[in-house]
């Protein structure tokens, strides 16, 4: 599927194929690309893989590296960096900007509402089983309002596109989504190895983002803490695959990185152990599984958490980011019910789309998948990372049928969506360039305030045809340009 | 700071410290074989080598023949034993790797690019790398993070662990150097003053890249009490073992300043400081080098655990 614009024949074969180009307009490059696709045709071929090994050895001396859970091999493999930038115009920036803030209140006021008073469901708008029996669901936590009502204060919206105005929201991510490293580095790479595109190029800076999430952590501070709060990340350690962005989050706020075995409870209080001594702690941003936190009240076997910390938190000794319970917002059964939130705690309409979803709890629901099965993407419910899931066109026969046992088996383990026709954009390849499948993660903060940067992360399936763009399964990475206007 | 990130940072240095003496090791051996081997009264010096390094038990099971070549792997690819450079720079790395955001980029390159080299030099033929060029390469690594940590690290209590790290572990290694003498002599004292002893205390200099150091501060010529003066006693010779405990003691009460609270360990140390200041040579001679070597190593370890219980384990009483 070579694309350019070089010949008339190329040109129709990327329109024929009803894949919406985002550098094209038509038969026109779009006056937002004009400039790239100018810079990646005057680029010479060795230049071109100078530039792509010099970006390697970049991110490779940076220690930019990500283990892939249960594949073995290099554990400090490093996911594909595409040169290619990826541009969102004022406009469309603008748009999304209202809606990804939007999702972002409306989810945190849900899962203030559903562990308290519960509004929505005795106003009949979303089914109490659906809350109650969902595994991320948190009874420890109930009847508890975090400081400002806050439970999710990073919220990764992951975005799709399928045309010139049509953008999807594929799935919230509420506990602990990653990836901004990589929004921040791949933008310091470009601007290292291209800084010519950023003078032709209005392109609005990612920067920011260090900065306003130690502010919305420090806003969340708990009610006991006085004075400057100290904030500490919490990782389950240097094995786990994002402990890169982890110390590297922690490096640009100034602010420690910490993991279960530096923390300890005493009196009302975490401290954490230093060379001077116990040293208190106000926040923590945790990058661990709620089922981690804290031995004494979640699962009793976990060495990475900190025994006693849910109760230091629910007498509002500490806080910690994101909230325990916060889970339960952005399970994918929970997911169809996000546009009845933004109506029903904010009283608007949402801005971005959910993708039709077929529940396959619902009996109705269940016929028409079972029905449709090869036109269909079905997902399991709790699943995450691209694992567990079926592209029914792109299966084969055996597959399809193992995957309808197993929804007969356990239908309230899976949805259904339609196979969307993904935009794509140019991307590197062996002869050239070629339009390559992408999704969008920006990074919404919710504190004292909601903040959004203007950008993202793009993540971009390499394979010919793949849809699939996680990284853990050999998907790569763009920079992401928002065009000032 | 964290007691972790101080720990890491602690080992980070120390491990480093150690891949320098394995290939300082490694050169004395194979210069050592070089040497005429005038009597069967003595042992191999290979043997030496690794007895002085604690590897001999390990080194035994593994490989049929003291060799060159067996040596040179086992003391520098061989990632089942500890103390081998491959072993202490892959530690030195992973430590490193823990504590990023507490060092400097330029020091982390310095590692991490050592790191992979090192991995470059595995996938090389043996046949290919001298065991000149191995050791050589193994100090420039050292040198050139400690460098960078010395150019670019900031002056604070992390700067002052990493220190503690390498004097501590330097204090340790130089012992064990001078120790490498005392099984290549046994059991033939009577060597002791012969031409071949000479040679000996020679290469030991050598080893310590001290030569000049040597003809600079001693006149007249090679003795075995101006070497002991020099690697033990001279205040102005950064390896001897008087320098390195000085040095603990500085970092010692950096730390102790800048918290406002000295601890035992700042006691401990500046003991042994005072101990050590006033030994004579012919003293350590009277003793018995050997045994004022392993007593010296074994309080400057008890220095090392006080250093991990009041300040690595972040509970300090």
């Amino acid at each position: 599927m070579k694309f350019g614009v070089e010949s008339e024949g190329e040109k129709m074969s990327a329109n024929d194929t009803g894949i919406f180009n985002e550098m094209l307009s038509g038969d026109q490059v779009r006056a937002a690309y004009t400039n790239l696709e100018q810079w990646h045709r005057s680029m010479p071929a060795e230049l071109r893989s100078l530039k792509q090994s010099e970006a390697e050895a970049l991110f490779r001396r940076v220690g930019i590296t990500f283990a892939v859970y249960g594949e073995g091999g290099d554990p400090e493999r490093l996911i594909p960096f595409d040169m290619f930038p990826r541009v969102l115009t004022d406009p469309e920036w603008r748009r999304l900007d209202r809606g990804v803030r939007q999702r972002a209140a409306a989810l945190n006021a849900f899962l203030c509402d559903v562990y308290d008073r519960r509004e929505i469901i005795r106003a009949g708008r979303i089914p109490e089983h659906l809350v109650t029996n969902n595994e991320a669901y948190e009874k420890a936590v109930a009847g508890f309002r975090p400081p400002r009502g806050v439970f999710s204060h990073i919220v990764g919206v992951d975005l799709v596109r399928t045309g010139p105005d049509q953008f999807y929201v594929l799935e919230d991510n509420c506990r602990t989504p990653s990836g901004v490293s990589y929004m921040l580095q791949n933008r310091e790479i470009m601007m290292r190895m291209f800084p010519q595109l950023f003078m032709e190029n209005r392109i609005r800076p990612v920067d920011g983002y260090a900065g306003q999430l130690k502010k919305t952590l420090a806003s969340v501070a708990p009610k006991k803490c006085q004075g400057e709060p100290r904030i500490a990340i919490l990782t389950p350690g240097q094995f786990n695959s994002a402990y890169y962005e982890h110390s590297f989050l922690a490096d640009l706020m100034g602010v420690e990185l910490v993991e279960g075995q530096d923390l300890f409870v005493e009196g009302d209080f975490v401290w954490m152990k230093t060379t001077e001594g116990p040293k208190k702690v106000d926040v923590i941003y945790r990058r661990i599984d709620d089922a981690f936190l804290d031995p004494l009240c979640f699962r009793p076997d976990s060495m990475l958490g900190v025994p006693g910390l849910m109760d230091v938190y629910r007498s509002g000794g500490v806080t910690i980011c994101s909230a325990p319970g916060a889970g339960v917002a952005d399970d994918k059964a929970i997911y169809t019910y996000v546009p009845e939130m933004v109506r029903f705690y904010l009283g608007e309409e949402p801005v971005l789309e959910n993708v039709p979803t077929w529940q396959c709890a619902k009996k109705d629901d269940c016929k028409y998948v079972l029905e449709h099965l090869d036109e269909l993407v079905v997902k399991e419910v709790h699943g995450s990372g691209g694992y567990g899931m079926l592209v029914g066109p792109k299966a084969d026969k055996s597959t399809l049928e193992a995957f309808e046992a197993k929804i007969r088996d356990r239908p309230e383990n899976y949805i259904a969506q339609p196979t969307l026709s993904l935009s794509a954009c140019p991307t590197f390849v062996e002869e050239g360039i070629a339009p390559r499948h992408v999704d969008l993660r920006p990074f919404c903060l919710v504190g004292e305030s909601i903040e959004l940067v203007p950008g993202g992360l793009t993540r971009v399936a390499l394979k010919e045809g793949s849809l699939v763009v996680n990284s853990s399964q050999g998907g790569g990475v763009k920079d992401t340009w928002v065009l000032a206007e | 700071m964290l007691s972790r990130t101080a720990d890491h940072l602690y080992w980070m240095s120390r491990y480093l410290e150690r891949a320098e003496t394995t290939a300082r090791l490694l050169e004395v051996g194979a210069r050592n074989a070089l040497l005429p081997d005038l009597s069967g009264g003595y042992r191999n010096d290979w043997e030496a080598v690794l007895r002085a390094k604690g590897g001999y038990e390990l080194f035994k099971e593994k490989y049929d023949e003291a060799n060159q070549r067996n040596i040179g792997t086992f003391l520098f690819f061989d990632a089942e034993n500890p103390s081998s450079v491959l072993s202490c720079i892959n530690a030195a790395r992973e430590n490193a790797r823990v504590v990023r955001t507490a060092l400097t980029s330029p020091v982390w390159d310095a590692i991490n690019t050592s790191y992979q080299d090192l991995k470059q030099l595995q996938r090389t033929e043996r046949s290919k790398l001298s065991l000149n060029d191995l050791s050589e390469w193994t100090m420039r690594v050292c040198h050139l993070v400690r460098g960078a940590i010395s150019a670019t690290q900031l002056r604070n209590d992390g700067y002052s662990f990493i220190g503690l790290g390498t004097s501590i572990e330097r204090a340790d290694n130089t012992a064990r150097l001078i120790d490498v003498k005392y099984y290549v002599l046994l059991p033939s004292v009577s060597y002791v003053g012969s031409g071949l002893d000479q040679s000996q205390w020679a290469l030991l200099l050598q080893s310590m890249t001290a030569q000049r150091a040597f003809n600079w501060t001693y006149t007249g010529e090679i003795t075995a009490s101006k070497i002991a003066h020099l690697l033990i006693l001279n205040r102005q010779f950064p390896r001897s073992l008087l320098s390195c405990v000085q040095w603990t003691c500085d970092h010692l009460d950096d730390i102790a300043a800048a918290y406002q609270m000295p601890t035992r360990a700042q006691d401990v140390a500046h003991q042994l400081l005072d101990d050590l200041s006033r030994a004579e040579v012919e003293d350590i001679f009277d003793e018995g080098l050997h045994e004022f070597l392993a007593r010296f190593m074994a309080r400057n370890a008890g220095l090392a655990n006080t250093i991990q219980d009041v300040y690595l384990h972040g509970m300090p009483a």
